[in-house]
């Protein structure tokens, strides 16, 4: 075994690009459950958005285009979901599992012909000498620009929720939709909107992983990435900032377990391939201890009695 | 008074599937009149106050605000017009605080510092202190209608409606309520004030419409009214009121020694040392501002909520660690509050709710096996002892109206001869007969040497079937205090008070 084969620096670069699937995932269930709804689902959009990136990008040869694409699809998918919770009033739990199961179908079907293409590649940003600086230089300013779409995502969504009328209301009506009613706010309209958000952020994330990280395309890619992202919401006790650690966290972990696999740990690679799911959900259950922080209305179904 | 009323209503009519809520109301209103809307629960009172506030669409009707045609689509349309509202129920966060529930309730909220400053000055001119910052969860019952008083007065309402504003608060918060009320009458306010305690519609309103099953029933001016002659009016018919002989109470029953335990519940109140001994055959009446440990007592007692060792004792024996079916098997038994969901399952039939609680003493199981023809012929028995209007006991609980579902979960826990009865608000939102026919049948329990615990919001009935009286307060018991004699004033202090607020100052 030899550690000295890891290069600190690509590790971090590394990570922040393992971590990016993951934010963009969670931070649009973060909004969705804030409104009230929980949408199990994460993971059958995040394949749809792949698919959907993976093959505009390859047709129009825009990896931009692409993540347009990935979120169109994601927030289209996402409303068959809206659909049969806010105007069916179908169960929640069953309405996202379904959902995860059609969309890994769904994206096998449309992504049959594009196995084994290379898609094109999104350019890092040119930051001129900023990506000069030792050591910070190639951690920080050696990326492409979704990534950092996603840390400035992750900022909107808090100031938003914290600073704006908009995300005050979204999280009354997620605390109390009757109340919300009675105010005269439209609650099934404004979830819509959210569970829309939710589906093309968790499409984007799975793009990034198509396009990106792996870049190519294979079934059922996404490895369960949609479930650490729910999880990583409810852990992160509904906060923004500390979903964004706990995202880097599990980026982190995962980077490391690759890195040591490649210099020949005496570690089963089951282990190192199982850890970081467990050691970031081991971390996030004793930092979420104060438990009071989950909109009250969440996953119950709201019907306008008058 | 001016000779354009402020609103004019004519002809209203609202129908439901099954039942027509409004039928044909009129009503007038003048700028700064206190006007009460007078009914039983399902009169069509609810109804007639949503279609003004913008959440229902009449069907029929016309509606006008100084002869202008008013006909708002939504509430925020009825806010911008002038009318603001207080409701009883599910309108404020839990979570969010007290400024952020407030910018939710008015258009073009200011920023949410100049808002805080806002609401201290009109807090302060109409003698509602309260913080801006506090999260709602932590407010009592009395603060939270603070709170929605001055999300409405924040909009210099011309109209106020007021939905049972005084059903959670102490006689003294009452008192200064009403100042504020008269207050804002003076300056020109119109307040609709929806209520069934008479007494109080005789001290605040000048004139009272009555609503029975979605028609106007009759106009009065309450002050020139008894109390009586409008209860008569509201329900149709002559009232009943309980009786019962004198007895000298008997052993004592339960027996609780510094009871202390935490809520089970987030936002609710632990008990604190309560010590009290029952008796058989006597009422021990528990009142108190809802949310003071009301809920939190009945779960101690029944068996819900467990309690360390020494605290609850039945007949001198320790059963603070026993659960409700074994509390249940030695005679403890109780109704809680919630008549859906806690008290009785929604969809399940009246013969299943039968079974539920009264398999043990009625020996409706046996060997595990249940024994359904004898639930059946059970839930006959309380549907005919009680006079539940039902086509059947097959029929599923939610089916059944607020009162006949009440004398039946009442009816359930009197036909199994309990030796302790506990039950929370045994008339909430009943009419005034089934009421009494329900204190009726208390009485007649403890008659027969049943120790009895009455828990309630309502005084009235309280001072009705007592023989002994008690307040909550933070999860505090007051000393009982036998109930003949006590005045309104003693009531209220052992309530709590006036929890700080103040008579209006400006």
């Amino acid at each position: 075994m030899d550690l000295s084969a890891i290069n600190p620096i690509l590790f971090v670069a590394g990570f922040l690009v393992a971590a990016t699937p993951l934010i963009f995932a969670a931070i649009g269930e973060l909004v969705v459950e804030k409104s009230g709804t929980l949408n199990l689902g994460v993971e059958g959009m995040m394949i749809t958005g792949a698919i959907c990136g993976f093959a505009t990008a390859v047709e129009t040869g825009s990896p931009l285009l692409g993540f347009a694409a990935a979120a169109v699809g994601g927030a289209l998918l996402s409303l068959l979901f809206a659909f049969l919770t806010q105007i069916t009033l179908a169960n929640q739990v069953a309405s996202g599992l379904a959902l995860t199961l059609f969309g890994l179908g769904l994206s096998a079907l449309l992504g049959q012909s594009y196995v084994g293409i290379k898609p094109p590649r999104l350019n890092d940003i040119n930051f001129g000498p900023l990506s000069d600086i030792p050591v910070i230089g190639p951690i920080l300013f050696t990326h492409d620009i979704i990534l950092y779409l996603g840390i400035a995502l992750v900022a909107a969504t808090w100031a938003v929720l914290k600073f704006t009328r908009a995300g005050l209301i979204l999280r009354a009506v997620g605390e109390s939709h009757d109340a919300a009613h009675a105010l005269g706010y439209k609650v099934v309209r404004i979830r819509t909107l959210a569970i829309m958000f939710g589906g093309a952020c968790a499409g984007i994330g799975g793009a990034y992983i198509s396009l990106i990280r792996v870049p190519q395309w294979t079934e059922g890619m996404t490895a369960g990435v949609g479930w650490i992202a729910l999880a990583l919401v409810v852990f992160a006790s509904w906060k923004p900032w500390r979903l964004l650690l706990g995202a880097y966290l599990f980026g982190g972990i995962t980077q490391l377990q690759l890195n040591l696999q490649g210099a020949g740990v005496a570690i089963p690679v089951e282990y190192l391939a199982m850890s970081p799911y467990v050691i970031t959900i081991i971390v996030l259950v004793i930092l979420s201890r104060d438990k009071s922080a989950a909109p009250a209305c969440l996953g119950r179904t709201f019907h306008a009695s008058s | 008074m001016t000779d354009v009323p402020l609103l004019d209503l004519s002809g209203l009519t609202k129908a439901y599937p099954g039942v027509v809520a409004n039928d044909n109301v009129s009503l007038q209103i003048a700028p700064g009149e206190v006007h009460a809307l007078l009914g039983e629960n399902g009169a069509g009172k609810s109804t007639l106050v949503k279609m003004i506030y913008g959440l229902v669409k009449p069907d029929a009707g016309k509606m006008q605000m100084f002869a202008a045609p008013f006909a708002p689509a939504e509430p925020r349309a009825a806010r911008a017009a002038g009318v603001g509202m207080v409701f009883q129920h599910f309108s404020l966060f839990d979570a969010l605080t007290v400024a952020e529930n407030i910018a939710l309730g008015m258009e073009n909220a200011p920023k949410l510092n100049a808002l805080s400053q806002q609401i201290r000055d009109v807090s302060d001119t109409y003698g509602l202190p309260l913080s801006p910052d506090r999260v709602v969860g932590d407010l009592s019952a009395g603060e939270r209608q603070r709170v929605e008083i001055i999300r409405c007065l924040l909009q210099d309402p011309k109209l106020l409606i007021m939905d049972e504003p005084t059903s959670v608060l102490t006689p003294q918060e009452v008192e200064i309520l009403f100042k504020t009320l008269r207050k804002l009458s003076a300056e020109g306010t119109a307040i609709l004030y929806i209520s069934h305690k008479l007494e109080e519609i005789r001290s605040l309103c000048d004139s009272a419409t009555i609503l029975r099953l979605g028609k106007v029933v009759g106009h009065c001016i309450p002050r020139d009214t008894s109390a009586r002659d409008m209860a008569e009016m509201m329900v149709g018919k002559m009232l009943q009121t309980p009786t019962r002989a004198g007895k000298e109470p008997g052993e004592v029953v339960l027996s609780l020694n510094k009871l202390s335990a935490k809520s089970p519940n987030a936002f609710g109140m632990p008990l604190r040392e309560i010590s009290v001994d029952v008796r058989a055959g006597e009422v021990l009446g528990i009142g108190g501002v809802a949310g003071n440990g009301q809920d939190e007592l009945l779960a101690a007692l029944s068996g819900e909520m467990l309690s360390a060792p020494g605290m609850v004792a039945f007949r001198g024996v320790d059963v603070g660690k026993l659960g409700p079916t074994p509390r249940r098997a030695l005679g403890i038994l109780s109704a809680p509050e919630e008549r859906l969901g806690h008290a009785a399952a929604p969809d399940m039939s009246l013969t299943e709710n039968a079974m539920l609680t009264a398999a043990v003493r009625e020996k409706l199981e046996s060997r595990g096996l249940l024994n359904w023809a004898r639930a059946g012929r059970f839930a006959e028995k309380i549907i005919e002892t009680f006079d539940v209007r039902t086509p059947g006991p097959s029929n599923a609980a939610r089916s059944l109206s607020g009162g006949n579902l009440q004398k039946f979960v009442i009816g359930r826990e009197v036909l199994q001869r309990p030796d302790l009865l506990v039950v929370n608000q045994p008339t909430w939102g009943v009419d005034a007969s089934a009421a009494a026919a329900i204190r009726q049948a208390l009485l007649d329990l403890a008659e027969g040497g049943t120790a009895l615990v009455v828990i309630s919001q309502d005084l009235d009935e309280l001072m009705e079937i007592s023989d002994r009286f008690a307040a909550l307060n933070e999860g505090r018991l007051s000393q009982p205090r036998p109930a003949g004699g006590l005045s309104v004033e003693e009531i209220g202090l052992m309530m709590g008070g006036a929890h700080g607020m103040e008579v209006a100052h400006v």
